[in-house]
């Protein structure tokens, strides 16, 4: 049982998850956040590594992607930067990106770096669910890696038990079907897909991302799943003036 | 067959559906019924109809009487140039426009380059009354400003892409985004045979009428249905696919698909991929593309906006493994200049995409009477800026 599974059998209060992208304001920026946000309260962390062609991602996302490849980010450098991950670090930590930057990393490798820095798991949207099963799960399972697969309004019921069937970590519920940072708020067509999948009865827990911006949408989201994720909000944020030091203020107004 | 794609919707290791989520249920559900709509007899009957009366076709193939002179062997031209809209990208936008419409969507988006894909999309919305947005780069709207010109006057909108580098790639990249936020009314028309299973085998399909006419054509003009050489030239490919299509599975006609050199395959201003890529997954599909050691995209270059493209097919890619098809690369003065030679030999402009695949027949040795038959993919009056420009006419 790793990290993630300990933090979702153990916690009882909403579970709150903060994606910010690695090198982004800084190149060195990366485990001065996810300090700070553990100090501040967030259970668990997920770590974007940038890729130049988002195509799931807003502009936010885009944008600190972009600056984060500027400043010279790349797979190498994080898992430099993540070998002091665990000297500073205890909460779960996911990596998050797309597939290309990993296929070229080679995924075997990638899987074994993970858990060399010790990192919990990975959501990679572009990697489709038969590739992973067919040629990768083994590597994420040797390396104890949860993999993280998203659901959105649109996925039907057998595709959702199907997911539920391959994960052993959440399940990531998409609010709507958009980009990132595309949406504000929770809609009530959001909460009857919510209540379809609560009444599921699934094995694995499951996290709300997307639209999640401000205490009303996070403890919306909290009603129908453990909790819920906060990304393009996040990294808008990290772009103010002192951001760092205002992460505690953040955190605490999030869960409201 | 083999050389088609298979259940999984792979060419040999090249190919599958890589899309987040939140495109899979759109992506799944025109999976399932492409081929059936597409082998419907009345879809087939309103998409052959409207390739006559409204595309033009057959295109005729010409006897390039004096280029064949010049080379000293039989050279024929497929004239997608006369296609309406001037290249063969209507072939594809016509039949997706007929899938569409029994998908029940009512909003298309497409990405266009140069501008002849877009213009293609716009005109058959215009055609079925049906919304249509164009996503094309910045920089290409700056470029391509008739074309642009030309999907306003039916009706399109044009969306600037201002991600990025702000070309065909980021354009592709915002027409996905689109496609993601409105998943349900909206049918994304790709314009070459690039992108997520089931695209780049539908997309080939609607353009191998190129290749099926080329045979009857050929089989009426020489005698015999295959030519010795056939060439073509390649940004995603799908003018190439389309002439190869139906000579995949003759495997003595030598298939030579043509990149773009840029400016030179060395120069770091080129997009000639099968050489400078690796294999990699852009825009949902595995294939072969130019890219960072770390895995990011590097910013083709060429002088043709068509063929100014990371990556190339899935097809292709496979046909480039198995060395079923030969893939080299023609640079930016060799195209313009092979451009010019068609224009004062024939008194035809071609496209600059398609005077990439003119050129190579100076790097080609013929002996005796060989037949070669060129792809001439599009009409070079959108290129008459860049041509009078280079030679300063």
């Amino acid at each position: 049982m790793n990290r993630l599974n300990q933090l979702f059998k153990n916690t009882s209060k909403p579970i709150l998850s903060i994606y910010y992208t690695a090198g982004y304001p800084a190149l060195e920026s990366t485990l001065d956040i996810a300090e700070k946000l553990e100090q501040a309260g967030a259970d668990f962390i997920e770590i974007g590594f940038p890729y130049s062609d988002p195509l799931a991602d807003g502009p936010v996302i885009q944008n600190s992607s972009q600056k984060a490849l500027e400043n010279g980010m790349t797979l190498h450098v994080l898992f430099e930067q993540l070998k002091d991950l665990r000297k500073r670090v205890t909460i779960p930590v996911l990596l998050m990106g797309y597939v290309n930057p990993v296929l070229q990393f080679g995924v075997e490798n990638f899987c074994k770096a993970c858990a060399e820095a010790g990192v919990d798991g990975v959501i990679v949207p572009d990697l489709p669910m038969y590739e992973y099963e067919e040629m990768y799960k083994d590597y994420f399972i040797d390396n104890n890696l949860t993999n993280i697969f998203l659901v959105t309004p649109q996925t039907s019921e057998e595709r959702i038990r199907k997911i539920d069937g391959l994960s052993n970590g959440f399940i990531y519920l998409l609010s709507s079907n958009s980009t990132t940072g595309k949406s504000t708020g929770i809609s009530g067509d959001s909460e009857t897909y919510f209540s379809r999948i609560q009444s599921m009865n699934l094995e694995n827990p499951t996290m709300i991302g997307f639209g999640i911006s401000d205490s009303t949408s996070f403890n919306k989201a909290a009603q129908y799943t453990r909790g819920a994720i906060v990304g393009s909000a996040f990294v808008k944020f990290l772009d103010t003036e002192n951001a760092l030091n205002q992460i505690p203020q953040f955190i605490s107004e999030i869960r409201g | 067959m083999k050389y088609q794609v298979n259940e999984k919707g792979y060419y040999g290791d090249f190919g599958g559906a890589y899309i987040p989520e939140m495109l899979y249920p759109n992506i799944e559900h025109l999976r399932q019924q492409y081929l059936e709509i597409m082998q419907e007899r009345q879809f087939q009957k309103e998409f052959q109809q409207l390739l006559k009366d409204y595309v033009g076709r057959p295109s005729p193939l010409f006897f390039a009487e004096r280029l064949s002179e010049k080379y000293g062997t039989t050279i024929y031209l497929k004239r997608e140039d006369l296609n309406h809209t001037g290249a063969h990208k209507i072939n594809n936008t016509v039949g997706q426009i007929l899938l569409a419409e029994r998908l029940g969507k009512k909003r298309i988006i497409a990405e266009t380059g140069a501008g002849q894909h877009g213009v293609a999309t716009a005109t058959v919305c215009a055609l079925k009354g049906l919304e249509c947005v164009v996503y094309m780069g910045e920089v290409d709207i700056e470029r391509q400003a008739p074309n642009v010109a030309r999907m306003k006057m039916m009706g399109a909108k044009v969306i600037p892409a201002t991600s990025g580098s702000k070309t065909l790639k980021d354009a592709t990249n915002e027409a996905m985004r689109d496609w993601i936020n409105n998943p349900v009314d909206t049918h994304y028309i790709i314009g070459s045979v690039v992108g997520p299973h089931p695209y780049p085998d539908m997309v080939a399909r609607f353009q191998s009428v190129i290749s099926e006419e080329t045979r009857k054509q050929l089989k009426e003009k020489t005698g015999s249905e295959t030519p010795d050489h056939v060439l073509a030239c390649v940004g995603g490919g799908s003018n190439a696919m389309g002439m190869f299509y139906h000579f995949l599975d003759d495997v003595d006609v030598n298939l030579i698909a043509i990149e773009a050199a840029g400016k030179g395959v060395e120069s770091g201003e080129s997009a000639a991929t099968t050489l400078l890529g690796k294999e990699g997954v852009l825009h949902g599909s595995r294939s072969i593309l130019m890219q960072t050691a770390d895995g990011q995209v590097v910013e083709p270059y060429s002088i043709s906006a068509g063929l100014d493209y990371p990556g190339i097919g899935p097809q292709h890619a496979h046909l480039f493994k198995v060395k079923r098809a030969k893939y080299v690369s023609i640079t930016d003065d060799e195209a313009m200049q092979a451009g010019l030679l068609c224009a004062r030999l024939e008194g035809i402009i071609p496209a600059i995409e398609s005077a990439h695949a003119f050129a190579y027949l100076e790097k080609m040795k013929f002996s005796g009477n060989e037949t070669v038959v060129i792809c001439l993919s599009g009409r070079g009056d959108k290129d008459l800026d860049t041509y009078m420009r280079y030679f300063d006419l």
